[in-house]
């Protein structure tokens, strides 16, 4: 009995370092056949110094970094500003009064509209037409104006996470909370909301890993962030490595963030 | 004395389905009423006019004399003044069971907080729940859940209790414990209208009995006469697939 135990688990051991031996064999191998690949092909030598240049990494990254802080300003601010106004779009899509009528139609005007304009295109129009309509107080600062057109295209997106967030709540749940003599305000905040919102942080938070990215779209009205940068240091080297210099700097927000999902993720589904 | 609970002529009607077709009723301070009839018969629907979770087409429900269907009056306003407690607990999943207790009295009344606390737990540990307090209802059997729900209404002092079928949704080796809460409720003078698929028990706690048949009350009275010597023949062919099933 007992020695059929042990040879059970000797057998699981077995099993498991079998396992991790194929897969560290498996992925050395991948990785050998790709570089081999990639160093075979007959632009390599040049792509080599065009792209992986240690030189040009090492000059331009200092700039690059600078620029990326202004990624990082912005991206910090406008996640900020979607959060909020985002749950008030979907908070209006979900009222229910008549008299709100007008401003419920505006809300999914507003969501279809923006969330169906290449956010690119968005940047353009907010870029250079804010400031062509000339009235007074017109804002003419491109970080601030790249900023809106991004809020303004993130906050659809994220008004319908939260909508489905709060569709997603039974409404028995609604039921109970009146029952108990909350009004449908208090219902909403106290026991619809809260529970909403729990459920679509994983959601957000992959939206949030796009916006980190197109913040770089802001580029095109002329702000020197990360990615505007490393295309003024290519274009005057000849050399494209601060682009990848750059590419570099968004992983390092991008991949945590993703890890962050993983791990909230897994914790909701244990709870 | 006029009663608690006062129903006159309600209809209601999904689309062009009628579910109540002119209800009359009154539950009398201290007094149990309990509906009893086929799954949709209008038990619930009934209950739930009462509370304005849904609107009533015709008639009116009155609260301790007055009338609170009318538009003008505010829904929440009159819910305060009752507890409902549902078949599905519905119990608030993301809030432990002392908070759930505790959010009415505290957001809706406008009590004290500690007084609210204090309350609750006071409730909790009558109905054997106090060691459970700090959990999230899904660490709860099912009969604990119902009984935190059953707490969370009372801890509005409310008027009346409308309970519907509170057990329908329990395992049966778990019925006993609810049921044995609400005896408790009677016992202590609580004004109680109840729809329930258990007869022994409506037979028990019950001051009267309405038997529902397809919107309308056909028969009403005291549990002994509507039991033993039901006259209308509907009550009778109810009763007795009720006994076929052996849930008499």
């Amino acid at each position: 009995m007992d020695d059929r135990r042990a040879a059970r688990a000797a057998a699981k051991r077995r099993r498991a370092r079998r396992g991790a031996a194929t897969a560290t064999v498996s992925t050395v191998l991948a990785v050998v056949l790709v570089v081999w690949l990639v160093g075979s092909t007959p632009g390599w030598p040049d792509v080599r110094e065009t792209f992986f240049s240690w030189e040009a990494f090492r000059t331009s990254f200092p700039d690059v970094l600078s620029g990326f802080w202004l990624d990082v300003k912005l991206f910090v601010i406008v996640e900020l500003c979607v959060l909020v106004l985002g749950l008030v779009v979907a908070l209006v899509r979900t009222t229910r009064s008549p008299a709100l009528f007008p401003l419920r139609a505006f809300a999914a005007a507003y969501v279809d509209v923006f969330r169906g304009i290449p956010v690119i295109l968005l940047v353009y129009l907010v870029g250079f037409g804010v400031p062509a309509l000339a009235f007074e107080g017109a804002p003419s600062d491109p970080v601030l104006l790249g900023g809106i057109a991004l809020t303004v295209s993130y906050t659809a997106y994220v008004a319908e996470v939260y909508r489905a967030g709060i569709d997603s709540v039974h409404a028995s749940q609604r039921q109970a909370a009146l029952a108990v003599g909350l009004t449908e305000g208090q219902a909403l905040r106290f026991v619809i909301l809260p529970q909403a919102v729990r459920r679509v942080v994983p959601p957000l938070l992959n939206d949030f890993i796009s916006l980190q990215k197109d913040v770089a779209l802001v580029a095109i009205l002329g702000p020197l962030e990360a990615f505007r940068v490393a295309q003024i240091e290519a274009a005057s080297t000849f050399n494209y490595t601060p682009l990848l210099a750059a590419a570099l700097l968004y992983l390092c927000v991008t991949i945590p963030m993703a890890r962050l999902v993983d791990v909230v993720q897994r914790r909701s589904r244990a709870a | 004395m006029s009663a608690v609970i006062e129903v006159r002529g309600v209809t209601k009607a999904y689309g062009d389905k009628p579910v109540l077709r002119g209800i009359d009723l009154a539950v009398h301070e201290h007094q149990a009423v309990a509906l009893i009839g086929a799954s949709g018969s209008g038990k619930s629907t009934l209950l739930r006019c009462i509370d304005l979770l849904d609107e009533i087409d015709d008639g009116d429900v009155l609260l301790d004399g007055e009338v609170v269907t009318d538009p003008s009056v505010r829904p929440d306003r009159v819910r305060r003044r009752l507890g409902m407690v549902f078949q599905g607990y519905n119990l608030f999943p993301h809030l432990t069971v002392l908070e759930n207790v505790v959010l009415a009295p505290v957001r809706a009344h406008r009590r004290d907080r500690e007084e609210a606390r204090a309350h609750a737990l006071e409730l909790l540990d009558r109905f054997g729940l106090a060691d459970r307090a700090g959990d999230r209802p899904d660490r709860l059997s099912g009969g604990q859940q119902q009984r935190v729900a059953i707490v969370r209404a009372l801890a509005t002092r409310p008027r009346a209790l409308l309970l519907d079928e509170v057990t329908s949704a329990l395992d049966p080796e778990l019925v006993g414990e609810v049921l044995a809460l609400v005896r408790d409720l009677k016992a202590d003078g609580m004004t109680m209208l109840l729809a329930t698929h258990e007869m022994s028990f409506a037979a028990e706690v019950a001051d009267e009995i309405c038997f529902l048949h397809e919107g309308l009350i056909v028969e009403r009275g005291a549990p002994e006469q509507l039991f033993e010597a039901p006259e209308r023949e509907e009550t009778r062919r109810f009763l007795r697939r009720l006994l076929d099933a052996k849930r008499l």
